[in-house]
């Protein structure tokens, strides 16, 4: 679940995003404790700590004072349009690169692209009336 | 929490030991932060033992200062109360059973919890009504870890605390440790070589090599900070030219090396240049800072620049 070579609070900061961008956290719910983090993904507790606190700082999520921290409202959209920045440098990249490597034109990429949504589409449908 | 300013556990300036000709302990200074967890690395013979020693007043130091919370630790009933030293052969009296050495715990510990004693018995299944001599090897680190954890003691030291301990109950030593750390901080100071297994409970780590701290940072900091860069030898050693290179290997015309501190830019130029980069574990730093990388950073790319 932690890799190597990569600070532990950014992980752990980055596994809460998820969890709130892909809705198993909802907006205005608690989150889990510092130390309800370290123990799941066995890491010390400062480190846990300082994954959520810079989350408070980027007002993704907010503390109330007592009873623990919860996720802003509108965090998740936020979250949203900051990995889509981040999509062009973190997978856009990497591809042309690796395709330029192998000799693959960006047209042909982009065919790629289209043909394998397509085939996903078509296995759902597949799905869906079997 | 993390920002907490108490007073340091432990500070030692200029601590040195010397077994009549052999240094162990080599002009040492740091200080140890109240309620963290401190890893305390190196390789065996590395001098971990002996500081341990000297801090808990079981040795005399040839020279420098020690002071454990506020104070010199030797004979010193204030200080000596608030430790907890867990070693890796620890006596026990022969008539003992193990249920007995529970049971004289609370006499040296004021926070023992006599709960989370029994609940640790279970985990481990620990036979308490064997005697103390008879169990094997790995029920004796199960004790040591025991009364480690259950004595709650201010200032706790494991020194290599589970030889003979199988995968699971080591799993089962760190969870435990983890939990009531969270619940109960004090300043743990766990001294291992099996860096891989406890790098993410810790928050700083100290790493002694020779009787000298060659490392003494934040654990979070330490990593990432290398990494390795593979690809092919012209290209890697363009790259790492004018670099802090803690270690070279090649083969053929493939070359990877492992250099501190890059960048998010440098890191970028290394992939346009077709270079691989690869994450460099705790483990792999410090085996790399302590096996002799003087020679290793000299032996064939010395001047490449």
């Amino acid at each position: 679940m932690i890799e190597e070579g990569k600070p532990i609070f950014v992980q752990i900061a980055e596994q809460i995003e998820n969890d709130i961008i892909d809705g198993a956290i909802e907006e205005e719910t608690q989150v889990p404790s510092t130390n309800e983090f370290a123990v799941f993904y066995r890491i010390n507790p400062a480190t846990a700590g300082k994954g959520v606190n810079r989350l408070v700082e980027d007002g993704i999520l907010y503390k109330k004072r007592g009873i623990g921290m919860f996720v802003a409202a509108g965090a998740r959209a936020r979250l949203v349009t900051n990995r889509t920045e981040e999509f062009a440098a973190s997978f856009v990249r990497p591809l042309l690169d690796e395709a330029a490597k192998l000799g693959i034109a960006p047209n042909q990429v982009a065919a790629m692209i289209q043909s394998a949504a397509s085939a996903d589409t078509t296995n759902q449908k597949e799905t869906v009336t079997s | 929490m993390t920002t907490t300013t108490l007073a340091p556990a432990v500070s030692v300036e200029g601590l040195t030991k010397r077994y009549g000709k052999f240094t162990a302990v080599d002009n040492v200074s740091f200080h140890v932060e109240s309620n963290k967890i401190y890893g305390l690395l190196g390789r065996n013979g590395a001098g971990k033992t002996t500081i341990m020693q000297l801090l808990t007043g079981q040795q005399f130091a040839t020279s420098g200062e020690i002071s454990v919370f506020g104070d010199y630790p030797a004979e010193n009933a204030r200080v000596l109360q608030q430790i907890c030293f867990i070693k890796e052969a620890q006596k026990y009296p022969d008539t003992f059973k193990v249920k007995h050495v529970l049971a004289s715990a609370p006499w040296f510990f004021e926070n023992w919890d006599a709960d989370f004693a029994d609940r640790l018995v279970d985990d481990f299944r620990l036979p308490m009504k064997r005697d103390v001599k008879k169990v094997s090897r790995g029920q004796l680190s199960a004790i040591g870890v025991i009364v480690g954890l259950a004595s709650r003691a201010p200032l706790t030291f494991f020194d290599e605390p589970y030889l003979g301990l199988d995968a699971v109950a080591r799993q089962t030593f760190y969870d435990r440790l983890l939990e009531d750390f969270a619940e109960h901080p004090r300043t743990v100071i766990l001294s291992t070589h099996l860096i891989d297994e406890v790098s993410n409970l810790l928050e700083h780590v100290l790493v002694i090599d020779e009787g000298r701290i060659i490392i003494d940072q934040d654990a979070e900091e330490l990593r990432g900070s290398a990494s390795t860069v593979v690809g092919k030898a012209t290209d890697v050693d363009a790259f790492v030219a004018g670099r802090d290179v803690l270690h070279r290997e090649g083969i053929g015309g493939l070359a990877s090396v492992t250099v501190s501190g890059l960048s998010a830019a440098e890191r970028r130029t290394a992939a346009d240049a077709g270079l691989e980069l690869a994450p460099v574990s705790l483990q792999q730093l410090i085996v790399r800072k302590t096996s002799g990388s003087g020679a290793a950073a000299q032996s064939d790319w010395s001047e490449s620049a």
